[in-house]
């Protein structure tokens, strides 16, 4: 039989932390600072939006770019937020989670050998989708010491004549790092100066503490160069609806959108109507379970203060990214002996790239309750490996 | 009112029994400042208490909830408020509200049978000079009380890690 694959495909490594997963998921009994996702549920009004809407029977395809009310919400929430305006008509794409804008914007932007700028830690998705669209990723490894935060200097020393995008995943996940306006200024102007694009992924923006999210595309000069990726996942609580939603200008637009109607036709139309609702009518709900994760990393670094665990403070996302350099194990070593030994499972830093490693993200999307207990076993465990006490 | 304040309130009426250490790292601020806060909405009554929520079904005991509205003849200079006072005195009482609508008070009372709720409507309320007329209703189910589901909710169905 002749080899059923593609050489693309198969050069692509899976998910560095799949094998961990698989530990994982054999051990029901464990408890997890683990998840990438909410821990409330979908705000009700929502919900009940998509429950309303099925019975009414609104089941079939929507027009390829979403639901015109759909989209109209978004420009105006954007307008609020971000203050950029994106023309419903032309400028905004809905998709399948953020994860497809990724997608979409590589395969729209990309030939063969161009090479896309990608932070890391960053998450997972952004490698493998620009290799699958030809492109040549560039790793710019972050550094503890700014806080994982990119600097213009490490993205100008990270160029070529053949970089094209740069990925700005900014509230990070796995780090927590967030972008402020005087982050953000140098960054724009070597994007500006060597004519780069932006592929501004945003999907945590409705969870900063502290500090207002700031897109780059609101700066002088930068709406034209730059694709804003966002959705309804992290700060709706929605990630099962899988709904999300790239804005740029219409040039590349365009292209993005036949590539979008031909893979995907439409993003689920239970998933648009229900979102409109939770644009119009559920600020609230968003700033209620912004309070709670900001109470929760404050109790987080606190505790990590108390167990003399090195970690920055994180202003964004619901991670802590913590080092664990003091013990001489790799993050992987580590996450495997905590979770065999105390049953918390927490992803290894090199998860989201290797110069994650020494890291570990530790997710606070858990009530205190449970935080409460993990972090119990958390302290347990450094005493154990600090008094050189094998369990 | 100030957001420190309002947070404090916010946290406190979900979760009474926090201990002020924890409290001030969930505020992001220090012990003394929400201790001081604390005492000072006591004093001003802004804090009425630190109660706890019960389902005394599922306790096991024998329990009766009723709403009564009542229709009060209001007096002169005193309005309601006397009539309502002296609602209130009764230990069974548990809530006394002045409403908008066909009836003036809305009084919930517990006991621990229907004929106990019945006996006091009868002989204490409906006997009093300035009310005119009652209506009784008995709770059946509590489904949520206080802001909160009394119903079992299911277990969280995330997977234990993702990316």
């Amino acid at each position: 039989m002749r080899n059923p694959l593609s050489k693309k495909a198969v050069s692509i490594e899976p998910s560095g932390i799949r094998k961990f997963f698989e530990i994982v998921n054999e051990m029901p009994d464990a408890i997890s600072l683990g998840v990438g996702e909410p821990d409330f549920d979908t705000p009700w009004r929502i919900r009940e939006e998509g429950i309303y809407t099925l019975e009414q029977g609104r089941t079939f395809y929507t027009s390829n770019a979403g639901l015109k009310e759909l989209k109209t919400e978004i420009s105006r929430y954007l307008e609020r937020k971000i203050r950029v305006s994106y023309d419903p008509d032309e400028e905004i794409i809905v998709t399948v989670g953020g994860s497809e804008g990724i997608d979409l914007a590589f395969r729209a932007m990309l030939d063969a050998g161009d090479e896309v700028l990608i932070p890391q830690p960053s998450y997972v998705s952004y490698l493998p989708c620009a290799v699958l669209a030809d492109g040549v990723p560039v790793v710019i490894p972050l550094n503890q010491k700014n806080e994982f935060k990119l600097t213009a200097e490490e993205l100008e020393a990270a160029i070529t004549p053949r970089s094209k995008i740069l990925v700005l995943p900014f509230p990070n996940n796995p780090t927590g790092a967030i972008l402020t306006r005087e982050d953000l200024e140098p960054i724009a102007e070597v994007v500006k100066k060597h004519d780069l694009y932006v592929l501004s992924d945003e999907i945590y923006s409705e969870l900063t503490y502290k500090y207002e999210h700031v897109s780059i595309a609101s700066l002088p000069g930068m709406k034209e160069r730059t694709l804003v990726i966002n959705g309804f996942s992290k700060g709706f609580a929605m990630t099962g609806w899988r709904l999300g939603y790239i804005c740029g200008p219409e040039l590349i637009a365009e292209q993005m959108l036949k590539i979008h109607q031909y893979a995907i036709m439409c993003a689920p139309t239970n998933s648009q109507y229900a979102a409109v609702e939770g644009l119009r009518h559920c600020e609230e709900d968003v700033h209620r379970m912004r309070t709670a994760y900001n109470q929760r990393r404050r109790f987080l670094l606190h505790e990590f203060k108390r167990m003399r665990l090195e970690c920055f403070e994180p202003f964004g996302a619901f991670y802590m990214f913590p080092s664990i350099e003091e013990f001489g194990m790799t993050s992987e070593e580590f996450a495997s002996r905590f979770l065999r030994e105390e049953k918390v499972a927490v992803v290894p830093g090199t998860a989201f790239g290797q110069c994650g490693e020494g890291f570990l993200r530790i997710s606070y999307a858990y009530s205190m309750e449970d935080l409460k207990e993990a972090l119990g076993r958390l302290g347990r465990f450094l005493d154990r490996l600090r008094n050189g006490g094998i369990s | 009112m100030n957001e420190l304040r309002k947070q404090i309130l916010l946290y406190l009426e979900k979760n009474s029994r926090v201990d002020l250490s924890e409290l001030a790292v969930l505020m992001g601020t220090d012990e003394v400042t929400v201790a001081n806060e604390m005492s000072a909405m006591e004093k001003e009554k802004v804090i009425c208490g630190y109660h706890t929520l019960i389902n005394w079904e599922r306790a096991g005991e024998e329990f009766v909830t009723a709403l009564i509205e009542v229709r009060v003849t209001p007096q002169r200079d005193r309005g309601f408020d006397k009539t309502a006072e002296r609602i209130c005195h009764y230990p069974e009482v548990e809530a006394v509200y002045l409403i908008s609508g066909g009836y003036d008070l809305l009084v919930t009372l517990e006991g621990k049978t229907l004929l106990e709720i019945s006996r006091f409507v009868s002989e204490k309320l409906s006997s009093m000079e300035e009310v005119t007329s009652t209506s009784t209703y008995f709770i059946l189910k509590k489904y949520k009380d206080h802001g909160t589901n009394m119903f079992r909710k299911n277990k969280a169905e995330r997977m234990l890690v993702t990316p």
